[in-house]
């Protein structure tokens, strides 16, 4: 992104809690300042996760739906409107440790192990205990499949084994929150597919709420609970539609007359943004 | 790189891996006969031009009667390599360092390196021979403005390459880092200086040999002893023979200092950078 985002200074006063959703955003808007003109990155959006949801981002390049993650993540402070992290602002959520991040790219750190890239977190902001009951680095490797790699380094993983690592990092400490910014897209489609089951089961063995950022109609449909439609220039939300179809899923699903019904629904409404 | 054979129809399975076993062996040694070769042909050549050419000893000497001084004056050589040595490597020790607190601080405070590095780069490109008599008058004749004069020849290279290996951080690992709500020193040690290593050492790596470039051209403008003085008093006597061998004890310590540097990067930097993937 060419945009240069202005942090402004917020308040840190939370606005009243909403007990039972994770994410609320209400009319919020992001500008970017640039040398040619100001953008609009997002523009009045408003949506709601409930705890323990499971929300696809959908749209096209330039929607600013990884700017709304980022808002969420309090790595972008919004120009208006309000969003609310789990009760809290987002900057209080992320000092709570309350969120995990997983990149479009790994970003896991080239010179540390897969265990040691999980134990980051571990090591620094207030250098935070593990609190008791909570699964360790070991263990988190081994939720994501990775048993045995823990002491290799990131060069000598493929890059869905990469994706894994960074999935195990930001589970690290139970976050009620996890937010995923295209994680599998520049994997291929055999180990995405592969990925997509595994998350869902995941989500379910973890309970954390999911918002997940992806141009991909069938991910954004197998993955979500959800699926919030943006539409691009300026950002904005097109629609947003529930998924009903069961918890446990398979990709087998793909091939279902329902699943085929939802994802029409989506391209049509994916349609009118362009 | 990796070699592969296609296996042909008429071999078995071991037929062919013994024979490829044997196409990279061979291989292998190629590759270290034939430099080897490349210097003995030079070798050779050298010593047909000056016997060919009849070419006086105080011009150019033969490969043999350099090797002969080599043993000869052994003793001399090395008595003179030893205080270039220490000047070299002080200077080494000395601009590294410097450079390494100076990349710290700039990016720490951006007025800083805004206000100060066209400075650096201006003294950087007055060249090590002007330089040079400046220093000694500063300095005087002893160790120091030689030591002075290596170390300003490492400063600009590290410097440059520090500054640039500390802030080219992984964009996302920086988010990463803002999420975790690290702190600046914790980014600085956790993530910056380690993104800053491969950098930092190809920086060493130059300054290594060019660490002893600076100090003997220091010694050309004032010393005694020291390789720089020798290769003076050998020009100025005309003894070919001793200045040949003086250049090949300097170059040969100079691939020392080198080969360390690089076995220190191989023991330090054991990962590939993140943008080999």
């Amino acid at each position: 992104m060419a945009a240069l985002a202005m942090a402004e200074p917020r308040d840190a006063d939370a606005p009243a809690p909403a007990a039972s959703s994770a994410v609320g955003c209400r009319n919020l808007s992001v500008r970017f300042v640039t040398e040619r003109r100001t953008v609009t990155a997002l523009e009045n959006v408003s949506f709601s996760v409930e705890n323990g949801g499971f929300l696809s981002l959908l749209g096209p390049s330039g929607c600013g739906k990884s700017t709304l993650l980022r808002v969420v993540a309090d790595l972008i402070a919004p120009s208006s409107g309000q969003m609310t992290v789990l009760g809290l602002s987002p900057q209080q959520a992320r000092l709570q440790r309350a969120l995990g991040f997983v990149f479009q790219d790994a970003a896991l750190l080239p010179w540390r192990t897969a265990l040691q890239n999980v134990e980051l977190p571990l090591e620094v902001g207030g250098r935070p205990r593990l609190p008791a009951g909570m699964p360790t680095p070991r263990e988190l490797l081994k939720l994501v499949g990775l048993e045995g790699w823990e002491s290799s380094f990131p060069h000598e993983l493929s890059g869905g084994m990469r994706q894994r690592v960074s999935i195990a990092r930001a589970l690290l400490g139970g976050p009620r929150l996890l937010l995923m910014d295209e994680p599998f897209g520049a994997l291929d489609e055999i180990t995405r597919d592969r990925l997509n089951e595994e998350l869902r089961r995941i989500w379910r063995e973890t309970g954390t709420t999911i918002l997940f950022v992806t141009h991909s109609v069938y991910e954004a449909l197998f993955l979500g609970e959800q699926v919030l439609v943006l539409a691009a220039n300026p950002g904005r939300v097109a629609a947003q539609v529930d998924i009903d179809l069961p918890r446990d899923r398979t990709l087998a699903i793909r091939e279902t007359p329902a699943f085929m019904r939802v994802a029409t629904r989506l391209r049509a409404a994916l349609g009118g943004t362009e | 790189m990796t070699l592969a054979a296609a296996i042909p129809p008429d071999a078995t399975v071991s037929e062919a891996e013994e024979s490829f076993r044997r196409v990279r062996r061979r291989a292998q040694l190629r590759r270290r006969l034939l430099p080897l070769l490349g210097i003995a042909v030079f070798l050779g050549l050298w010593a047909a031009l000056v016997y060919l050419f009849k070419v006086p000893p105080f011009v150019a000497p033969s490969p043999l009667l350099v090797a002969q001084t080599l043993v000869a004056k052994g003793d001399v050589l090395l008595a003179n390599l030893v205080p270039t040595a220490i000047e070299a490597l002080s200077g080494f020790l000395l601009g590294n360092i410097v450079a390494i607190v100076i990349a710290t601080a700039f990016v720490h405070k951006k007025t800083l390196e805004e206000t100060f590095f066209p400075t650096v780069v201006l003294i950087n490109t007055i060249p090590v021979v002007a330089k040079a008599p400046i220093l000694v008058l500063l300095l005087g004749n002893g160790m120091e403005p030689k030591i002075a004069i290596a170390a300003l020849i490492c400063f600009f290279p590290t410097l440059v390459n520090m500054v640039r290996g500390l802030e080219a951080v992984n964009p996302q690992a920086m988010e990463l880092m803002r999420v975790l709500s690290a702190s600046k020193r914790q980014v600085f040690f956790k993530l910056r200086l380690y993104n800053s290593l491969p950098y930092l050492f190809s920086a060493l790596k130059i300054s290594a040999s060019t660490s002893v470039v600076g100090a003997i051209v220091a010694e050309w403008i004032g010393s005694n002893s020291g390789i720089g003085a020798l290769i003076i008093q050998a020009t100025y006597s005309f003894d070919s023979a001793l200045l040949y061998a003086t250049v090949i004890v300097a170059s040969c310590f100079s691939m020392l200092f080198f080969l360390c540097v690089t076995m220190l990067e191989r023991l330090i930097v054991r990962w590939q950078p993140s943008n080999a993937h």
